[in-house]
């Protein structure tokens, strides 16, 4: 069944810790209010709460791409001020430079750390065959599928070896049979690639597939509402899980938590 | 068009127009309308001269420069308003002014601060072609998606790395058709500033065949101008269709 921790009794070392991050934007929306959580390494954390929560807004201050009100975030030890090189985004609209090929896309991210182009072409290679797209190298975002164009997109924050992956609704803007096929790879990636990853979905089911935890947030300003770690053999195979009592025993907890947040 | 069945070529008007010039001409109804073949005839005669050459020369060159200029300017000072709103609600009062104003009245007090000479053209043909390239960088890059540029930052790029390496491309289609819009308005530049000038190139020609009313030299100069302007235009507006799906691909 779900078995339910206190955040504060992880037996992982946390990769991330965030204490006490409220935000206010500019005309006073109060997005979150104190947000205290650890992230343990090498689990994938969801971030799951009612739309327009703020669970997009706490990964960005991870990210360091927004500043918290107060409060602060850490990531393996230090504190965060900007984005750094030891964490990866992935976009929800996959935020790829239409001018660019597949190629240069996935390796951007080692040009701006001015990697050399034959080492960074070759790493992107080793990460367009990883997420499946081989014989694409020359082809430009319009002509990808929008589930091509997010493997492209999480190529590129594979490619810089970052240890904290942050991924906001990867795979929202794709088509139900390509999110699928996406969230077990995804699992296949945890499995084998050892980061961090936190990420963020309104889809309680995607959620429980993929997650080691799930974070739910309550409405705005978003507090810390419940933490669930999801008992699911992930050994069988995908249909088997999506059957499992566990799954849907899990997902109809949410489910419960969660409608209390929505008129 | 079709006429009868017919269809009518599109430079058909032309021919016609053409040909009224020509019986205007010759029927002497005027001295400033001379018979069209005669232009014609003058264009093949003066444009081998070496007085024309110098004048087409230093036209060029002033051009030239002056249109590197205002791109090399225009094109930071767009992206900083594009960017900045500070940068803009200082700038842009002043932009928008100056794209409408009456610029040639300018040119006089550019002429007492920088002499009779070339740097007076260059500086015309500037103020005739940047607030366009700046006005038009602005917009795009305030159409750049939001996520390219948090893209950008979250994979460490410095500010001018964002500048080089996502802003300019991503705001291509908008700059290039500023640099065309600009390039049409510096030709009006590069021969308002030479009129006013008048004592090198094509404002020297036009002094020298007007007031010795020679009608078909005067004409001849205005026919290479008119058909350099249309040429660039052109060659441009090809330029601006082939990067077009950047824009449509942009969401």
């Amino acid at each position: 069944m779900t078995a339910r921790a206190s955040h504060h009794a992880d037996a992982a070392a946390a990769a991330v810790e965030v204490r006490g991050v409220s935000k206010i934007y500019d005309g006073g929306v109060e997005a979150l209010n104190d947000i205290g959580l650890d992230f343990p390494e090498g689990q994938l954390t969801t971030l799951l709460g009612p739309s327009g929560c703020g669970k997009t807004t706490l990964l960005k201050i991870i990210a360091g791409l927004i500043a918290p009100t107060s409060g602060s975030v850490k990531v393996a030890g230090r504190k965060v001020t900007g984005p750094g090189p030891e964490r990866a985004f992935v976009f929800q609209d996959f935020a790829l430079m239409p001018w660019a090929n597949v190629m240069r896309n996935v390796g951007f991210g080692l040009e701006l750390r001015g990697v050399a182009k034959a080492e960074r072409e070759r790493v992107a290679q080793k990460y367009i065959a990883e997420v499946g797209l081989k014989g694409f190298e020359e082809a430009y975002p319009h002509a990808l599928s929008g589930g091509m164009r997010q493997r492209v997109g999480l190529a590129r924050a594979l490619a810089v070896n970052a240890k904290v992956l942050l991924m906001d609704e990867p795979f929202s803007a794709v088509d139900e049979q390509t999110r699928r096929k996406f969230q077990e790879d995804l699992l296949r990636l945890v499995a084998q690639e050892r980061k961090t990853f936190i990420f963020v979905t309104h889809s309680i089911e995607e959620a429980v597939y993929v997650s080691d935890r799930i974070v739910l947030l309550s409405k705005r300003p978003s507090r810390v509402s419940e933490i669930i770690v999801p008992a699911i053999d992930r050994g069988g195979d995908p249909e088997q899980i999506r059957r499992s009592q566990a799954y849907l025993d899990t997902v109809e907890a949410i489910w419960q938590g969660l409608k209390r947040y929505i008129e | 068009m079709t006429i009868g069945g017919f269809r009518v070529p599109l430079f058909a008007s032309l021919v016609i127009w053409a040909i009224l010039w020509e019986i205007a001409g010759r029927s002497g109804a005027s001295f400033v309308i001379p018979p069209l073949s005669g232009i014609f005839a003058r264009i093949v005669e003066i444009v081998p001269t070496p007085t024309f050459l110098a004048a087409l020369a230093i036209t060029a060159k002033t051009f030239a420069i002056g249109n590197a200029i205002a791109i090399l300017v225009g094109i930071p000072i767009g992206v900083a308003m594009g960017r900045s709103e500070l940068a803009d609600r200082i700038l842009l009062p002043w932009v928008n002014m100056f794209i409408s104003a009456p610029l040639s009245a300018l040119v006089p007090v550019i002429m007492v601060l920088f002499g009779l000479g070339e740097t007076t053209i260059i500086l015309t043909v500037v103020l005739f072609a940047i607030w366009i390239i700046v006005l038009d960088t602005r917009a795009g890059v305030r159409s750049i998606p939001p996520s390219l540029v948090e893209m950008a930052r979250s994979f460490g790029a410095s500010r001018l790395q964002a500048f080089s390496k996502i802003y300019i491309w991503a705001a291509l289609p908008e700059i290039l058709s500023g640099i065309r819009l600009g390039m049409i308005r510096a030709v009006k530049g590069v021969v308002i500033g030479q009129l006013l000038v008048s004592i090198v190139g094509f404002g020297r020609l036009f002094e020298l065949y007007s007031s010795r009313f020679l009608m078909e030299h005067f004409w001849a100069l205005l026919f290479v101008i008119f058909a350099f302007a249309f040429t660039l235009n052109e060659a441009l507006a090809w330029l601006e269709r082939r990067v077009e799906y950047y824009a449509a691909s942009r969401t």
